[in-house]
């Protein structure tokens, strides 16, 4: 409601976007929490390696000995990328000390004379190679935040995917003055249609590629009928929407339940992992559809006709109605979007589990909404900003996060959490000059 | 105890800055027992910041506050109401679905030990409204009760804090005619019975029914403090605007044209009953009546906001059925209501989007917004019409009475509807924007659309309209063809019987 201190662009997006600040505060508290000694891995690990024993005066011929793990070729690619025409890499053996002995000594029985030997910190410490007489060399460690690998910031993204996405639909529902309760549930039943087809109808593991397409859309469609319903009650009959929703959640899992019959479905090809797993550019796909989903939404929300009306609904139902704003066509529509989103969210889930469960999703509607309302969109309606929401998404991604990454408890990050939830929408009332002394001091003596 | 000299209430050069405005400059007033205080003002002239440092809402910057000649601090309402003052503002303080006995007694129950005491609260109840004479059964629902009941209910319980001044904040904007009689008699009981009264309205002829005094503010100065009975109407509107004016309506004579709204029989439940009139083009039509008389649900089923049981609208000749706003307006039809900002605004959303709201068709392609054409627009009407926004993003509830109804005006403009609908158009707002509106109105039938004046005002019926429908229960109790020498007292004779 406050006008921003000035009008410049700035002065507007910080008065709209004023917990990007938050987040960045956050993202930089925890970067400084979790910096630890760092190990390259990979090729960046080969190309260390390669350049300490180019270093090396005399020619080498040398030995590389890693663990079993899935990045050990690339530290050999990495080696022979960047190593000196003059050293010669001998062999390359992935796996435990035995495999390491056994290397050492049929290099040095073919007339190799092995002066260095190449290994991980780990490998390193294994016998054969600690006894060798080579010199031992390992990538050379470095400083980092634990939080700021790109791994982490790919796991975080990739963890508050489906809440942002149904956050979307969540973020119109709020701002018309409503609430949906039942997208935790809604998340169940996609995931149980989903899973249900596949294994029905199109051949369980073996199921090819348009038959999980189709799977999937009945998984979201199921999702589409309900908010329809919701939607239709709310409009048709003015019925609160947290009790419809409320209602449909507990109808909605019962149906989940009943459809899986109370098994989980694991009859899921591995194909089915592309949308929650599969990379482009290194980015998971899920996490791209959740970006673009939401630069759509940017604009839907405040470029066309549906994003006013949806705000004037929510900011005075009345004089949008005066206005030839069709009140119920909105309301309608805003849920149906929130429905089909949240059907979405369950295909994600399915595909990220490779299997389907009538639990799934639980308590989620709760961190949507707290997604939500700490990205500043008010429950009164009316106000709030998609890219809020999406802000609202990763703080509540990155503190969950955070807290894995320093190893608290379950119990202390529900407390941490629900601390994190009250402390956002205060600053932000503050922030907008919505809170005064006399406000609270009247609690106790009026 | 109050000494003969000292008055009741003595505000003394009293000031009252807030971050870029000087609300209060040095003002003085005095209120004695059993006197009637006006305090007139425009919107924005430092009425609202008086009136809450009366209430403790506020606390002034210098100048002080005496009651009974002793200097008070009226640090929170708590303290202000304890010393005897009580406020009634416009947006009253009643619990809807309690009762009026539990209204009155909210927070300070009659008590036997932990039990309340209903029928020692029936019993004070019963001698407050007889204090008052009214007669209000002390068991109804608040909810269920008249604006004007509601408004007694205030009132007593007002008495019922021992009030000694009364602060009564425009009392009469949603009351009819009737009910304003009423409610001096009540104003003038409290009078006799020693109670200093505060009294804050737009409507002159009310200040010059009731008040002994009247105080003039203007830009957060007095200007004025002088006998009502020396003062006219006009001098106390040059008072308030700062400048002589010629005309306090400036009808425009002109031809009106053909028909362009016909309405038959119409019917809606029991509270429009068998209306039938023609509006023409470049006609201002006058509705007036008592409140409750129908004028408003009249003018909705005209809207679409109500669909009519029976009866036939014709527009331009054809008939028309409308199912919604949506289908009035897509008809050329826009109602301004009275209510602008529970109905008319959204008042949490800036200009633009307000201005934008009835013609999002018309300012996107394919639901594409086109955001440049629609703040032209906007910019087009705030010049010509002399709306005052800092921007076109300042949001609606930031804006003066006069600039929301110049605003919500602009938005029907814009949409070029040819029927413009408008709810007493200049509730609650100013003297200097009132008469703007008038200017726009003219403004408008001269290029050619027809306007429907729904008012409660007497005066502004009578000087800005072509043609005057009086309504009584539900009906047309007759026509006023003349208005240029027509009298209140013709109105009224029509509207009471």
């Amino acid at each position: 409601m406050s006008k921003p201190k000035n009008n410049s662009r700035l002065g507007y997006f910080l008065n709209d976007y004023g917990m990007i600040v938050v987040l960045l505060v956050l993202m930089v508290v925890l970067s400084l929490v979790t910096i630890a000694r760092q190990q390259p891995t990979g090729a960046s690990a080969g190309k260390n390696i390669a350049k300490q024993i180019n270093a090396l005066k005399d020619p080498t011929e040398f030995l590389l000995i890693t663990p079993q793990g899935k990045l050990d070729f690339e530290i050999a690619q990495g080696i022979q990328q960047h190593i000196d025409q003059r050293h010669t890499l001998v062999n390359s053996v992935h796996g435990g000390p035995r495999e390491a002995n056994l290397a050492i000594r049929a290099a040095r029985e073919a007339g190799k004379k092995i002066t260095v030997i190449a290994c991980t910190s780990a490998s390193a410490k294994w016998d054969p190679v600690k006894n060798a007489e080579a010199k031992k060399i390992i990538p050379s460690s470095y400083i980092w935040p634990n939080f700021l690998m790109p791994d982490n910031l790919v796991t975080i993204a990739q963890r508050i995917t489906v809440i942002a996405i149904i956050a979307i639909g969540m973020t119109m529902v709020i701002i018309t003055a409503g609430i949906d309760l039942s997208v935790g549930s809604l998340i169940a039943l996609s995931a149980v249609v989903t899973g249900v087809l596949i294994r029905d109808c199109f051949g369980g593991k073996d199921a090819g590629t348009l038959g999980l397409w189709i799977a999937a859309i009945g998984g979201i469609a199921a999702c589409v009928v309900v908010g329809f319903s919701t939607g239709f009650l709310v409009a048709a009959f003015r019925l609160p929407p947290f009790i419809v929703t409320l209602a449909m959640m507990l109808l909605v899992r019962g149906v989940a339940n009943v459809l899986s019959q109370q098994r989980t479905i694991h009859e899921i090809p591995v194909a089915f992992d592309v949308l929650g797993k599969g990379y482009v550019l290194g980015i998971p796909i899920a996490v791209w559809l959740m970006f673009a989903l939401f630069a759509v939404a940017y604009f839907v929300m405040s470029r066309t006709t549906l994003g006013r009306q949806i705000y004037a609904v929510g900011g005075n139902e009345e004089a949008a109605r005066l206005s030839g704003v069709r009140v119920k066509r909105v309301l309608l529509i805003v849920y149906t979007i929130c429905g089909l989103l949240a059907g979405l969210g369950g295909v994600i889930v399915c595909s990220q589990l490779r299997s389907a469960k009538a639990n799934y999703g639980q308590m989620d509607e709760l961190t949507v909404i707290a997604a939500v309302v700490v990205g500043g969109t008010s429950l009164m309606g009316g106000q709030g900003k998609i890219l809020g929401t999406l802000i609202g998404a990763f703080i509540i991604g990155v503190i969950q996060n955070g807290m894995n990454l320093i190893h608290m408890d379950d119990k202390t990050q529900m407390i941490v959490l629900g601390s994190v939830i009250v402390i956002a929408v205060l600053l932000d009332r503050i922030k907008k000059g919505q809170v005064k002394w006399s406000d609270i001091k009247n609690v106790f003596t009026s | 105890m109050t000494t003969v000299d000292s008055p009741l209430l003595r505000m003394s050069h009293v000031s009252k800055s807030f971050p870029g405005v000087q609300a209060l400059s040095d003002v003085s007033i005095q209120v004695k027992a059993g006197e009637i205080l006006a305090i007139i003002g425009e919107n924005g002239a430092g009425k609202s910041t008086l009136i809450k440092t009366l209430g403790g809402a506020h606390q002034p910057d210098a100048g002080c506050i005496e009651i009974d000649g002793q200097p008070v601090q009226l640090s929170n309402p708590i303290r202000a109401q304890s010393l005897g003052i009580s406020i009634i503002y416009q947006e009253f303080n009643l619990v809807p679905f309690l009762t009026v006995r539990e209204n009155i007694f909210l927070g300070r129950a009659i008590q036997t030990g932990q039990v309340i005491n209903k029928s020692a609260e029936r019993r004070v109840t019963n001698e407050l409204f007889q204090r008052l004479g009214a007669t209000i059964d002390p068991e109804t629902t608040v909810a269920r009760l008249s604006v004007a009941d509601q408004q007694l209910v205030e009132i007593a319980k007002a008495l019922h804090t021992n009030a000694r001044l009364l602060v009564m904040d425009e009392p009469t904007a949603a009351l009819s005619p009737a009910e304003v009689e009423k409610l001096f008699e009540t104003v003038r009981e409290l009078k006799s019975q020693g109670i200093g009264v505060i009294y804050i309205s737009h409507r002159l002829d009310e200040i010059v029914a009731i008040a002994d005094r009247v105080v003039v503010l203007r830009d957060g100065k007095l200007v004025a403090d002088r006998p009502v009975h020396d003062t006219s109407r006009r001098q106390m509107i040059e008072l308030m605007v700062g400048r002589s004016i010629e005309n306090e309506f400036p009808k425009v004579e002109h031809a009106t044209g053909e028909k362009c709204l016909s309405v038959q029989s119409l019917n809606w439940s029991n509270r429009v009953c068998d209306v039938s009139f023609d509006l023409h083009v470049g006609e201002i039509l006058g509705i007036t009546g008592l409140v409750g008389a129908g004028r408003t649900e009249l003018v909705q089923l005209l809207a679409g906001v109500e669909t009519p049981d029976s009866g036939t609208i014709k527009i331009a000749g054809q008939p028309v059925r409308f199912c919604s706003p949506r289908d009035a307006i897509r008809t050329g039809i826009a109602l301004l209501t009275e209510d602008r900002k529970r109905q008319g605004l959204v008042l949490a959303h800036s200009a633009n989007e307000n201005f934008g709201l009835p013609n999002l068709d018309e300012f996107s392609t394919a639901s594409w917004l086109n955001l440049k054409q629609e703040s032209r627009r906007l910019a087009d009407f705030t010049n010509t019409m002399n709306i005052k926004i800092a921007s076109s993003r300042q949001l609606a509830g930031q804006l003066s009475g006069g600039n929301q109804q110049k605003l919500v005006l602009a938005k029907w403009l814009q949409r070029n509807c040819q029927i413009l609908i408008i709810d007493e158009p200049t509730r609650g707002i100013d003297v200097g924007a009132k008469y703007e509106i008038y200017l726009l109105m003219n403004e408008l039938v001269a290029s050619g659309k027809s306007v429907i004046m729904v008012s409660s005002e007497m005066p502004e019926v009578l000087g800005m309209s072509d043609r005057i429908l009086v309504m009584r229960a539900g009906c047309l109790a007759g026509e006023i063809v003349d208005p240029s020498s027509a009298t209140q007292e013709q109105i009224m004779e029509l509207a009471a019987q």
